[in-house]
């Protein structure tokens, strides 16, 4: 089989990053970060204290202390005691506990939003009057302005009481998350159930192969290359729609919440409401790379198509 | 024509079919009038220009589709019983590995999804990795494969379950003639091996001649038979380059493609409709 052998050798090897372009993509990543702080700190060095205005309106920021502190004085900031109450912690780690809080009341959205998007991926492609029905409805639910309905859900949840359990408020902010993450997941396993080629299913009836078998053989590992962008999607989703239903509902322990009012106390201590900022970017960040950890476990279901 | 060439019975055995298709512009017919008989154990080619139904035909034969008018039997059953049975296997154009599946799960699925037990099916997909060459590869994915070792893959899968018929439709359309020729060398033995019966589409006139007992000819507007001939090389020559040479071999390439063309030939194999 020396043929074979060769043939093997120049066939296409499987995705493995090696270690060089890993480090490459790494320094890529901080020097994006770089030239975003460069950038800030150049048009702080350079632009009008009183910003650009065009016609009556401010095109470009003003460039005081106030309204651009220094790169540097942020990252100093969360250094410094969050307030100048004696013994108050450090300002990143009261910013990274409320992150935290948010993180998993955003994991828990996620699941939700998950677990609702592939129920309704699946109920769509097997069920085709559902996908007629339902698809419309759910692409406008997107559009129902989350701070509309963000009181309404805490309202509710409020009400709900069983056999002595009572709705906690952050169960509210994690129901009003799954509302945004559910939509990229359900559209991608939509999507990704009907991506088999035809061939593959062709030959799933050409073995009597049942629904249920063609879905677990065939149509749910084909949707995994769908599937994973769009859980990360649904990650990214989830992360907003905490920091919003928490600023919307009142949620007092979570990075939205500090947003506001650390945003509050700007006049004073402008440096201080960037610290939420990057904690809420952070966290964005955390949600996108685990879900990224569950694209490495399922690497398999991603090989490129045989020919 | 011979009813019985390798021994019992009949494989397929196609009456007056006829296959139209509802198009945008209205209704094309893809397939009419088609008799066809294929005997157990018999290589039967169907060959003939694109959109003349030789796909058409394999794909009713396979139950991928339902004729429009006239009568399919496989084995003396309906081709949805057939198909239901097992008793054919099938090879498409694309290998249509499944590229998440090493070779072997790819070669074993339909053993799996019939319910054969894990251990009854490591030895037959081993079994099956022999036959076909590749053995050493058990373990790879499809996308470290070369397309001919993809479409032994497929061959491989398509023996799964010792049908008694073969379906195969340009299994080898998409690889290079060198490829291509190492291929039907391969598929000779393996259907001499398994004593299955062969209904396999190609538009290639040589390959037709070096792989069947019979090529039936085909022809487009409408999908129809048109010719058949017998090759008439017997199952205990080997095919190997050296058949490639003789002028045996040259005759019947001349045959078939004169068949092709509609020019007159001789009348041997000829079969009126």
């Amino acid at each position: 089989m020396t043929a074979d052998a060769a043939q093997v050798l120049r066939a296409r090897r499987p995705r493995a990053r090696s270690r060089a372009a890993r480090v490459r993509v790494a320094l890529l990543g901080v020097l994006g970060v770089l030239a975003v702080a460069a950038a800030w700190e150049l048009y702080k060095a350079l632009g009008p204290d009183d910003g650009v205005v065009v016609a009556g309106t401010r095109v470009l920021p003003r460039t005081t202390d106030l309204a651009m502190p220094h790169t540097w004085e942020m990252v100093a900031r969360l250094l410094e005691p969050t307030t100048s109450q004696a013994g108050a912690a450090p300002l990143w780690l009261t910013v990274a506990q409320a992150a935290l809080v948010s993180l998993a009341i955003a994991g828990v959205g996620w699941v939700v939003g998950t677990l609702v998007g592939v129920g309704l991926g699946l109920l769509m492609q097997v069920w085709r009057v559902a996908e007629h029905g339902l698809l419309p409805w759910i692409v406008l639910s997107q559009t129902v302005p989350l701070i509309a309905f963000a009181p309404v859900v805490r309202s509710w949840g409020a009400r709900i009481e069983i056999a002595g359990w009572q709705w906690p408020p952050w169960l509210s902010v994690a129901v009003i998350a799954s509302y945004l993450a559910f939509f990229p997941v359900a559209i991608g396993t939509l999507k990704g159930l009907q991506s088999p080629q035809h061939t593959h299913l062709e030959l799933m009836h050409s073995y009597g192969a049942s629904r249920w078998q063609t879905l677990r053989s065939v149509r749910l590992p084909a949707a995994v290359p769908y599937l994973l962008p769009a859980l990360r999607l649904g990650a990214a989703s989830a992360v907003i729609g905490t920091v919003v239903a928490e600023v919307s509902t009142g949620y007092l322990d979570g990075i939205g919440r500090q947003l506001v009012a650390f945003a509050g106390q700007a006049s004073g201590d402008p440096a201080k409401a960037w610290a939420p900022i990057f904690g809420a970017i952070a966290l964005g960040l955390v949600a996108a790379g685990l879900v990224g950890l569950a694209g490495v476990a399922l690497r398999t279901y991603r090989r490129g198509e045989a020919s | 024509m011979s009813e019985t060439i390798n021994g019992d019975g009949v494989a397929v055995a196609a009456n007056g079919v006829g296959k139209t298709f509802d198009t945008r512009s209205g209704e094309v017919q893809a397939l009419t009038g088609v008799d066809l008989r294929v005997a157990a154990g018999e290589f039967v080619s169907l060959i003939g220009p694109s959109g003349c139904g030789k796909s058409t035909l394999m794909r009713l034969l396979a139950d991928l589709d339902s004729p429009s008018e006239g009568t399919i039997e496989v084995f003396g059953k309906t081709p949805a019983q057939a198909r239901r049975d097992q008793d054919y296997g099938i090879a498409f154009q694309q290998a249509g590995l499944l590229p998440w599946r090493t070779v072997a799960a790819n070669i074993g699925l339909p053993l799996e999804l019939h319910g054969t037990d894990r251990a009854a099916r490591a030895a037959r997909v081993a079994e099956l990795a022999e036959l076909v060459g590749l053995s050493d590869f058990a373990d790879r994915y499809p996308d470290q494969l070369s397309g001919g070792m993809q479409q032994r893959v497929a061959i491989a899968r398509s023996l799964a379950e010792q049908p008694r018929l073969l379906l195969m439709d340009e299994p080898f359309g998409a690889l290079d003639e060198m490829t291509r020729e190492r291929m039907q060398a391969e598929l000779s033995r393996i259907v001499g091996e398994s004593g299955a019966a062969v209904v396999f589409v190609t538009h290639s006139i040589p390959e037709a001649v070096f792989l069947s007992d019979r090529v039936v000819v085909m022809s487009p507007r409408p999908g129809r038979i048109t010719g058949v001939v017998d090759i008439g090389i017997g199952r205990d020559v080997p095919r190997d380059e050296s058949l490639r040479e003789t002028t045996a071999f040259f005759a019947k390439v001349t045959e078939v493609r004169e068949a092709l063309h509609g020019t007159p030939v001789t009348a041997s194999g000829r079969e009126g409709r």
